[in-house]
């Protein structure tokens, strides 16, 4: 008896000690949000984040999208193959890539190389006295560093996705007609005519989502970060590992809110 | 006859615990305007606290902070903000802002509050530095390039950047070396007396209070056990005072230490 209370006891203090931090993201994102249509504004440092979170993301958002899309055109072919149904390939390619794979796979990227960073860099500056110098300084934290991080991971991530739809078609492109040998103007036809404008306004619906919770969970891990480097450490981890599994869940939603019948 | 002025700084009653441990009591200190005080007192004797409770970077649990007469912890945060334009802190660690260069660092209050242009704020920078003895070469190099006794120099800079009335110093000597230690305090006692200003400092190191303050308090267990002029410091006929300065293991401060 005393054991399965202790059981109990454990569940119940991890589900509320989930809750609470459920609570405390939710007025910390409460509190960024009413800071946003607030002043003063920093439009320097927007621009900077912008081009921090969206030109240098670029590149690995760039190589996944090319790649997934290779390798979801060679996987649907050998799938559908089975059943003569070759001919969706192009189809399957640009649904799952706008709809799916472009926000997620974009999503998870930016999660693992911005969260991280985000989270490192607060988090040093909590431990390092730096944030406290700020509120000395009369300069809100909340404004200086949460908001121009939350505002342009927000608006870069959906052109992100933007890029990621384009090359993962591309990527679907190249592996149709120069390895299983489609023809080009039939390929991209395929490509096109299935293709609606929800597909890829509900991705970059959710790719502007994904944005947000990733620059929210970053800063907030490392605004709560406590502890010297350990601190700083757990702090990213705990950013990337908490916006990856929110993109998951959010996933769902967004796709059950646009395509549920 | 003119009614007292208020002492710049009045604290009454502060108490403040984390969890089970307090960690300041209902502790009373007056600062006069214009007066260099030095708040003493063992590691975890709540030094801190105290002056991150006054600064407003930690809400206290009871009692009043008030600054020019006025409570600061009842204030709207606008109120509160205001209040410090007109402080300068300088951090243990300098807490310089490393994303910036020391330029940016020194003048990032006045570019805050609108008070200098980005355009003017390096050769203000430059002025402010040799104030406290660094060349303009300093003003464009990042804060990871400069020793520790530079950087609390860029602190001190950007401290006093504001000519502010009030200049809290959190351990200005810890992690220098006893002549830049000296070299830092001295700064800090010309800083404050060209400005005019109330300087309120913490520290563990003997010299650097002696050095800076005119009055000494030492705190203990949350509370101020003693409070008299620097002179007095080594003659003060209290146990703490007595035990602290001499650096003893006997008598009333027990730390807490397991063997």
């Amino acid at each position: 008896m005393g054991t399965v209370l202790g059981v109990l006891g454990s569940v119940g203090a991890a589900v509320f000690a989930v809750l609470a931090t459920a609570g405390q993201v939710t007025l910390f994102a409460a509190s960024a949000l009413g800071h946003c249509i607030r002043p003063p504004f920093y439009p320097r440092l927007l621009a900077r984040q912008m081009l921090e979170i969206g030109y240098f993301s670029l590149p690995v958002v760039a190589l996944t999208a090319i790649f997934s899309g290779m390798v979801l055109a060679l996987q649907s072919y050998t799938g559908f193959a089975r059943f003569s149904a070759e001919g969706a390939v192009a189809t399957v390619v640009v649904l799952s890539i706008t709809r799916e794979l472009g926000p997620v796979l974009a999503g998870l990227m930016v999660a693992g190389r911005i969260g991280a960073a985000i989270a490192a860099e607060i988090g040093t500056m909590r431990v390092t006295d730096q944030i406290d110098a700020l509120t000395t300084l009369s300069t809100n934290p909340m404004k200086y560093l949460v908001v121009p991080r939350l505002v342009a991971a927000t608006l870069v991530l959906p052109m992100l996705v933007v890029v990621a739809d384009i090359l993962g078609v591309m990527g679907g492109f190249i592996v149709g007609v120069f390895k299983l040998e489609f023809n080009a103007a039939s390929y991209m036809a395929r490509t096109w005519e299935y293709l609606k404008f929800e597909d890829v306004f509900s991705g970059l619906v959710k790719a502007a989502v994904f944005g947000f919770i990733i620059a929210l969970m970053g800063c907030f891990q490392g605004y709560h970060s406590r502890g010297g480097a350990q601190g700083v450490g757990a702090a990213t981890t705990n950013a990337v590992v908490s916006a990856s599994i929110l993109i998951l869940v959010f996933n769902y939603v967004i796709t059950e809110l646009f395509f549920a019948r | 006859m003119t009614a007292e002025a208020p002492p710049k700084i009045r604290i009454r009653g502060l108490s403040k615990a984390f969890g089970p441990k307090v960690v300041l009591d209902r502790l009373d200190l007056d600062v006069p305007a214009g007066s260099s005080i030095v708040v003493i007192g063992g590691s975890g004797s709540g030094k801190s606290v105290l002056i991150k409770c006054i600064l407003g970077l930690i809400e206290p649990d009871a009692g009043t902070i008030e600054i020019d007469g006025r409570n600061v912890l009842a204030m709207s945060r606008a109120e509160r903000e205001s209040v410090n334009d007109h402080i300068g802190m300088l951090f243990q660690g300098a807490a310089l802002f490393d994303s910036l260069p020391v330029w940016e660092n020194v003048c990032f209050g006045l570019i805050a509050k609108r008070r200098i242009s980005r355009g003017d704020a390096r050769g203000r920078a430059v002025e402010i530095l040799s104030q406290v003895g660094l060349g303009p070469e300093v003003a464009d190099l990042s804060p990871s390039e400069l020793s520790g006794g530079m950087q609390k120099r860029v602190a001190l800079a950007r401290a006093i950047a504001a000519q502010p009335d009030i200049v809290f110093f959190d351990e200005p000597t810890t992690g220098l070396d006893p002549i830049m230690g000296a070299i830092i305090d001295d700064l800090i006692v010309a800083q404050v007396k060209r400005l005019g200003a109330t300087a309120f400092s913490i520290t563990h190191d003997m010299a650097s209070a002696q050095r800076i303050a005119d009055t000494v308090a030492m705190i203990h267990k949350g509370s101020i056990v003693w409070k008299g002029p620097a002179a007095a410091i080594r003659d003060s006929g209290n146990a703490f005072v007595d035990q602290f300065v001499r650096g003893s293991t006997e008598g009333p401060i027990r730390m807490e230490v397991r063997r």
